[in-house]
């Protein structure tokens, strides 16, 4: 929350200086605000907090399995935790915080003035808000979602989970899915149509084509996972039998709806993070992006290949030797354009003028560890190997490889590349490197041990293990990482608050970026470019003269954003409403939520975006 | 945004009454022949061939897909195809093709 | 949420020279084109799996289904003509068409609404077997689509009764259109799928 503050007072401190009429501080403001920078911010805010929520349930789950036969956390508790630190993880830090850098840095690479929808927008936002603490708020009433964060049936039926907790986890989800399914129809509109002119497909900065990508797997996996919780919302509120064995139903209908969205989720959760590596290699590497088609379109293959592999991770289900050889043949067919595109970052560094500041070290990281993260996934494409890793710590480690050595990581590095354009102040490099290589290492020494005790039998999501199995030693190192990995978050966040207070100034374009971002102010003003630019290749500041006109010239008429609007607000809240009177089975509250979300929709319709 | 709506006039009400009229007869026939035993066997394709006609028709006159930028066109077919291509999957990995019923 | 009015920091620079709502709406079309893809994916894998009746060859009526399907086609017909009307600024036509649209739309929800009755008289409710629940899902969702489709014609009918509509918003009309088409192109699959193809 304080980064928000600070961020908030700066921004406003900056603006209203140099601009009249722009930011007026107050929470009003951010409520109402419909600026595709504001609601990044605010998305990263949120996100980094779940984020924490996230890990400090990780942490728990640590200090439990820390020692054999440890009665820290009891198995109904820690049934909690795993469900909720996937979910979180994956719904509310993961995804948002990619959401945070579409929101701030697209419109700004397309040389835009915002989203094609910015009350969309700011919908987005809230829904992921308000759907966020209300998942999180099922740990005041009677306990959080305990099935896991795939939730398979019939697990999660009224028979095995009587109570509150899946209907919490159910409602949750359908929530956040309108929130990822309005931003991403949002980023698609902006992208096709905000684009400065002459910026054409091919030259698009990668990390605005990654977004691209990203958004069209929203829009096509997360309807899946909607018809499969609405099918368990019936189950679980109206009686019907759609995963009731008894009565036909069939359970693996579950695993295969959840996978068709789970997949691709995988890609959603993964190509902004592609992207933004893209990006930081070249400019580091004072060189343009090596094979940028060959990046462009691997992007697009491995998205369309992510809906054709989801029964790899049903291969233990026994589906047949064809559909097993098929969903093998094409799960390693996606380790190519994967593999395409690490030997392009490779090549990009491979002669150029590297300096080696913070984001750089932290994308080499994330190749270097996303790497291994890759080749243990190749290992379980085949399904005969699966069968022995599946449900062990193996899996367990080649998720965290994907998801924190490669995601986290390349995050990360996003922060420290764009900390500077979205507050005005770089980070400390000095802490940066120390949050580095505390964080690889810690990262390392809780995570590179499970693939042993995978390998060695530990099954995942047991609350405990005997003494004498041979599992003592590698559960303590990973506890004692995962101690020192949640301690180098500390670091970033001590870094966080040094720098926004005594922080250099970063200036418009501290890096010597290719991109439009870096031709504007830091933080940018509300309108971000006073003057459209012009495209004329794929590194338009790395053009000798840059750029035709001056985008920030004063004597240029100042631009007219959108009003603030509260209605996105309300409508989120009357979305929530609704989901909290599923939950409490309570028709008129349900109504009520509705009733909002009617009148908002009508009130929206009829406000014009600029008054 | 002059283009788009000029692209429009392609399509004259003329072009809209003959298309309902042909969407009308095929509804017709589809249902006429399920009622027909002799073509049993095919049926299925039968059905499915009409039923796309119709979808086309439609989607292509209605919603002006045939006339309209070429950006429209990609953002429904490619995640019709995705979708076309999932629910074939699907039905393949439950057996329902399995009868032989599902010559499609 | 798609009716945002067009604004001159909406346009302020398009580089397809698309209109940003007509976008959006084709985009939402994709993404619904899963949502029901999936719905049936559920309605076809239960095919032939409910253990106790009643079955949908017991149930289904051809030609009452035949006639509210035709209605349906018809109304999108209304829906073009409303377009074109809208288009020269006949505003009279135009208003008749929309509202045209909407009643035919209404009368395919009483149909439905009678069918969904006539089931549950004859045993069939949600919970009674896979076919029920499948088949008041999938046409109920389709349903609900249309009831949205309704709201926002009627919503049109009355702007344009208060002289709010004119041919400056034919790409509201046009863009209603186009979820209007969608949800009877889902109609038209849904009708040989479920009726046809017992």
């Amino acid at each position: 929350m304080a980064v928000k503050e600070a961020a908030a007072e700066h921004g406003a401190g900056l603006d209203s200086g140099t601009h009249e009429g722009t930011y007026s501080g107050g929470l009003w403001s951010w409520i109402t605000t419909v600026d595709h920078k504001r609601i990044g911010i605010m998305y990263a805010v949120f996100a980094f907090f779940f984020f924490l929520v996230g890990g400090l349930e990780a942490l728990l789950i640590r200090l439990q399995l820390g020692s054999p036969e440890n009665t820290l956390i009891d198995p109904d508790l820690y049934n909690q935790l795993f469900t909720m630190h996937g979910t979180t993880m994956v719904f509310l830090a993961i995804m948002p915080l990619s959401a945070a850098f579409f929101n701030f840095i697209v419109p700004l690479q397309l040389g835009a003035r915002d989203v094609a929808f910015p009350r969309l927008n700011a919908f987005s936002l809230w829904v992921f808000v308000f759907g966020a603490f209300f998942l999180n708020a099922s740990f005041l009433f009677g306990g959080a979602p305990d099935a896991g964060w795939f939730g398979y049936a019939n697990l999660t039926s009224t028979q095995y989970s009587p109570g509150v907790r899946i209907d919490f986890w159910v409602l949750g989800l359908q929530v956040l899915g309108v929130s990822s399914i309005a931003a991403a129809l949002n980023f698609i509109v902006t992208i096709i149509n905000l684009r400065a002119p002459g910026m054409s497909l091919m030259r698009m900065p990668l990390f605005t084509w990654m977004t691209f990508v990203t958004s069209f797997l929203l829009i096509l996996a997360f309807p899946a996972i909607t018809v499969g919780l609405v099918l368990l919302m019936f189950d679980r509120t109206f009686g019907t039998s759609f995963f009731n064995p008894a009565a036909g139903g069939d359970v693996l209908l579950w695993q295969h709806l959840f996978w068709i969205f789970g997949h691709p989720e995988v890609y959603i959760l993964l190509l902004p993070s592609l992207g933004i590596v893209s990006e930081v290699i070249p400019t580091f590497s004072r060189k343009p992006l090596f094979g940028y088609p060959f990046v462009v379109y691997s992007g697009i293959l491995i998205a369309f290949l992510g809906f054709g592999v989801w029964a790899h991770h049903m291969f233990s289900v026994g589906l047949g030797p064809i559909a097993n050889t098929v969903f093998s043949a094409t799960t390693m067919l996606i380790a190519i354009p994967t593999g395409v595109k690490i030997f392009n970052w490779i090549a990009t560094m491979w002669g150029g003028s590297l300096r080696l500041k913070t984001p750089l070290y932290f994308a080499i990281g994330f190749i270097a560890m996303f790497i291994i993260g890759g080749l243990s996934g190749v290992m379980h494409s085949s399904a005969a190997a699966d069968l022995q890793q599946t449900d062990s710590y193996f899996v367990v480690a080649h998720i965290h490889y994907v998801l924190f050595g490669g995601v986290i990581f390349a995050l990360f590095s996003g922060i420290y590349y764009w900390f500077p354009k979205i507050t005005g102040k770089l980070l400390s490099e000095g802490i940066g490197k120390v949050h580095f290589w505390v964080m690889l290492l810690a990262f390392n020494l809780t995570f590179f041990p499970q693939h042993y005790l995978g390998l060695h039998g530990m099954p995942r999501r047991t609350f405990t293990y005997q003494e004498g199995l041979g599992f003592e030693a590698m559960n303590l190192m990973s506890t004692a990482g995962s101690l020192l990995l949640g301690f180098s978050i500390l670091i970033f966040l001590w870094n966080v608050l040094v720098s926004l207070r005594k922080g250099a100034a970063a200036g418009r374009d501290p890096w010597g970026g290719a991109t439009l971002e870096w031709a504007i102010d830091s933080p940018p003003p509300h309108y971000n470019f006073r003057v459209e630019p012009t495209v004329h290749s794929r590194d338009p500041l790395w053009a000798a003269g840059g750029l035709d006109v001056d985008v920030n010239d004063p004597a240029a008429p100042e631009p007219h954003m959108p009003s603030p609007s509260l209605w996105p607000f309300i409508l989120s809240a009357g979305l929530v409403v609704a989901a909290a009177g599923a939950v409490a089975k309570s028709l008129v509250v349900v109504l009520a939520g509705g009733a909002i979300v009617v009148v908002s929709i009508f009130g929206w319709a009829f406000q014009p975006l600029e008054r | 945004m002059e283009n788009s709506t000029a692209q429009h006039e392609h399509a004259s009400v003329k072009t809209y009454l003959v298309v309902a009229a042909v969407l009308g007869v095929v509804t017709a026939v589809e249902v006429a022949i399920f009622y027909v035993e002799a073509l049993e066997p095919i049926l299925v394709p039968l059905l499915l061939t009409l039923s796309a006609a119709k979808f086309a028709l439609v989607v292509g006159f209605f919603m002006h897909l045939k006339y309209d930028s070429k950006v429209f066109r990609g953002l429904f077919i490619g995640p019709l195809i995705v979708a076309v291509a999932i629910i074939l999957a699907m039905l393949a990995l439950f057996g329902v093709f399995g009868g032989g019923a599902g010559g499609a | 949420m798609t009716e945002h009015a067009a604004t001159a920091a909406e346009q302020h620079h398009s580089y397809t020279g698309l209109p940003n709502r007509k976008l959006l709406m084709w985009a939402f079309i994709g993404s619904e084109c899963m949502l029901f893809g999936s719905l049936l994916i559920t309605y076809l894998v239960y095919r032939g799996r409910s253990v106790v009746g009643p079955y949908p060859e017991e149930l289904l009526n051809i030609p009452f289904i035949t006639v509210t399907t035709f209605i349906l086609l018809m109304s999108s017909l209304m829906m073009v003509l409303a377009l074109a009307a809208v288009q020269r600024n006949d505003m009279r036509q135009g208003k008749l068409w929309i509202l045209m649209t909407a009643l035919l739309g209404l009368a395919f929800l009483a149909g439905q609404a009678y069918e969904f009755t006539h089931f549950v008289h004859e045993g069939l409710g949600l919970t009674t077997n896979l076919f029920g629940a499948s088949f008041f899902l999938l046409t109920g969702t389709h349903g609900a689509h249309v009831a949205v489709g309704v709201v926002w014609l009627l919503t049109l009918f009355v702007m344009a009764m208060r002289g709010r509509l004119s041919s400056a918003d034919a790409e509201t009309v046009e863009i209603t259109g186009l979820y209007w088409h969608f949800v009877d192109v889902v109609w038209i699959v849904l009708f040989t799928v479920i009726y046809l193809l017992v």
